[in-house]
């Protein structure tokens, strides 16, 4: 037995023995999009499941909303004033040719309220917050964290997916409330102080256009990109690959996925709400023929 | 014949196009102390996980006390989860929570038990394992490599379990400490009778811990039809078997291995 130990290096190299790999069963990417967005269907339902069950301390979900509301407030209300002052310019450019001047203040503010407010708050919560949260998922993946929850008796989804998803929901209407008024605010203070606009026809037309019923279909559009834009990031979070390059593709991933949802869902509400508006308040007045 | 606490029947693991495990049987009886020695590669970890159901077979069957793992409600699979403590190679100890949080967590997740308690209790297994009251308020970024392991055993030992898995204990640590954690692991094993398996590359860990050794083979080297499970039986036979292969990996010979080196060795 000893003697085979003793045999000495062959010198001449020779190819290890490979055997025959198993067949791998084949792959097709249409298969992979299918059970990659079932998978994520599972673990929202069991996030979602967890916001209901799982007993959430107060100042947990303190914690939680200051990091994803408080620290992304400054950023959605500059991004939201510039949004503002840059349609209204563009806007007016096009409105002053036909001398409709005094309608750029509807038109403006109907945008922020149901299209810009919610989808600028969305992805900046989107860069800001989801790529922070695939990351810190993704590290607690990578360093066996998530595993080890599991191994105490805890659900890794309900403990760490369903407070920031809470967070999340709770947040993102507030935000983009910020985002609205200060996209308002932007726009009012460029027509209104650069372009000279009468005061009280510009608000005049906004408020006959603007409705409560736009501000609440931006709103309820918020708090649907923020409950996806949160899955969608932990999702990857918790699917991330071994190192650093694995857990900066998750980050990567999160935000790039949860943008390309928040601007598909962005274009199927939007067809929802105007359908609903339209049955509710039918369009009168004279149209273009 | 006594019934396997744990019982690996036919186990296959295959992460995308990569087959770790095929084939296994394996057999963990109560009160033992199982190693699982072999290359990095080789699924050891891999089993480890597959015990508490962190990972599910591709094939096969997992039993903890004859029960289907991967078969166990979600309220069977955590009282089982509660029954193992599990030493991961990095410890896995929570970023955000200092040491004291840590070693609690268990206990407060489980509930049942009053905070004070909760405190005596952390503080006995941070004694124990030989951590200073002044070590409880550390993150787990303060800690050295060998503190990290101590407090994740704290940790695993928190809940009192019937079995322990330890993921490399020993790797990366320099010898004293690779020996203080090889008598804690003993110390475990005296004080509650735990039935343990070892995932270890730490030869004097194995002799010095291991009522039964099982080594595992890549896959990779193996021609069709070997099983995977090249050793089974007690440490000090290691040096003797039969299978040049075990003799190799205890010596730490690479000898062929060498020509996949090619012309980098060779020249």
């Amino acid at each position: 037995m000893a003697s085979d130990l003793a045999e000495p290096v062959p010198l001449v190299p020779q190819p290890p023995e490979r055997v025959a790999a198993p067949p791998t069963p084949r792959t097709f990417p249409l298969t992979d999009a299918l059970d990659g967005v079932g998978d994520w269907a599972i673990f929202s339902g069991r996030a979602i499941r967890g916001v209901f069950t799982r007993h959430l301390k107060g100042r947990e979900l303190l914690h939680a909303c200051f990091d994803i509301g408080y620290s992304s407030l400054l950023v959605v209300a500059v991004t939201g004033t510039f949004i503002g002052m840059v349609l209204a310019v563009q806007t007016y450019a096009q409105f002053h040719t036909i001398g409709l001047d005094t309608s750029i203040g509807a038109v403006i503010h109907m945008s922020v309220v149901r299209e810009l407010g919610p989808v600028l708050a969305a992805v900046m919560l989107a860069g800001r917050v989801g790529t922070a949260m695939a990351a810190q998922l993704g590290t607690m993946r990578v360093t066996e964290q998530i595993d080890a929850l599991a191994c105490l008796g805890v659900d890794p989804v309900k403990y760490l997916v369903s407070p920031r998803l809470l967070a999340c929901l709770l947040m993102i209407p507030l935000l983009t409330v910020v985002a609205d008024l200060m996209g308002v605010l932007g726009s009012s203070v460029i027509c209104l102080k650069v372009f000279g606009i009468e005061p009280y026809h510009y608000w005049e037309h906004s408020a006959r256009f603007v409705k409560r019923f736009d501000l609440l279909s931006g709103l309820v559009k918020s708090v649907v990109f923020g409950g996806v834009l949160c899955l969608v990031c932990c999702h990857r979070g918790f699917h991330s690959r071994a190192g650093a390059e694995g857990v900066g593709r998750a980050a990567t991933e999160g935000f790039v996925l949860s943008f390309v949802a928040i601007m598909f869902l962005d274009f199927v509400l939007a067809m929802i709400t105007n359908t609903i508006h339209d049955s509710f308040w039918p369009p009168t007045g004279a149209r273009v023929a | 014949m006594t019934e396997p606490l744990i019982r690996l029947r036919g186990v296959s693991v295959r992460f995308g196009r990569q087959q770790v495990l095929s084939n296994v049987h394996l057999d963990v009886f109560a009160g033992e102390t199982m190693a699982l020695i072999g290359e990095s590669g080789c699924g050891k970890s891999v089993t480890l996980k597959l015990i508490v159901g962190l990972l599910k077979p591709t094939d096969g069957e997992v039993f903890f006390e004859g029960k289907p793992v991967h078969r166990l409600s979600e309220r069977e699979l955590t009282a089982m989860r509660l029954r193992v403590g599990f030493l991961f190679q990095g410890a896995a100890l929570f970023d955000s929570l200092t040491v004291f949080d840590n070693v609690a967590f268990g206990l407060r997740a489980k509930g049942g038990m009053a905070e004070p308690d909760v405190r005596v209790k952390v503080r006995q297994r941070l004694q124990e394992v030989g951590l200073p009251e002044g070590a409880e308020a550390k993150m787990p970024a303060e800690l050295s490599g060998g503190m990290r392991k101590r407090v994740g055993l704290a940790r695993a030992m928190a809940l009192d379990p019937d079995v322990m898995l330890y993921d490399e204990p020993t790797t990366g640590l320099d010898p004293i400490m690779t020996d203080v954690i090889n008598e804690l692991i003993l110390l475990t094993r005296r004080r509650t009778n735990v039935t343990s398996v070892v995932v270890t590359h730490e030869m004097r860990t194995v002799q010095k811990v291991a009522d039964r050794v099982v080594m595992l083979y890549p896959l990779s080297r193996l021609s069709g039809g070997e099983p995977q499970v090249v050793y089974d039986g007690p440490a000090a036979g290691l040096t003797e078997a039969a299978d040049p292969r075990v003799r190799q990996f205890v010596l730490g010979e690479a000898r062929d291995r060498l020509t996949e080196l090619g012309g980098v060795y060779h020249d």
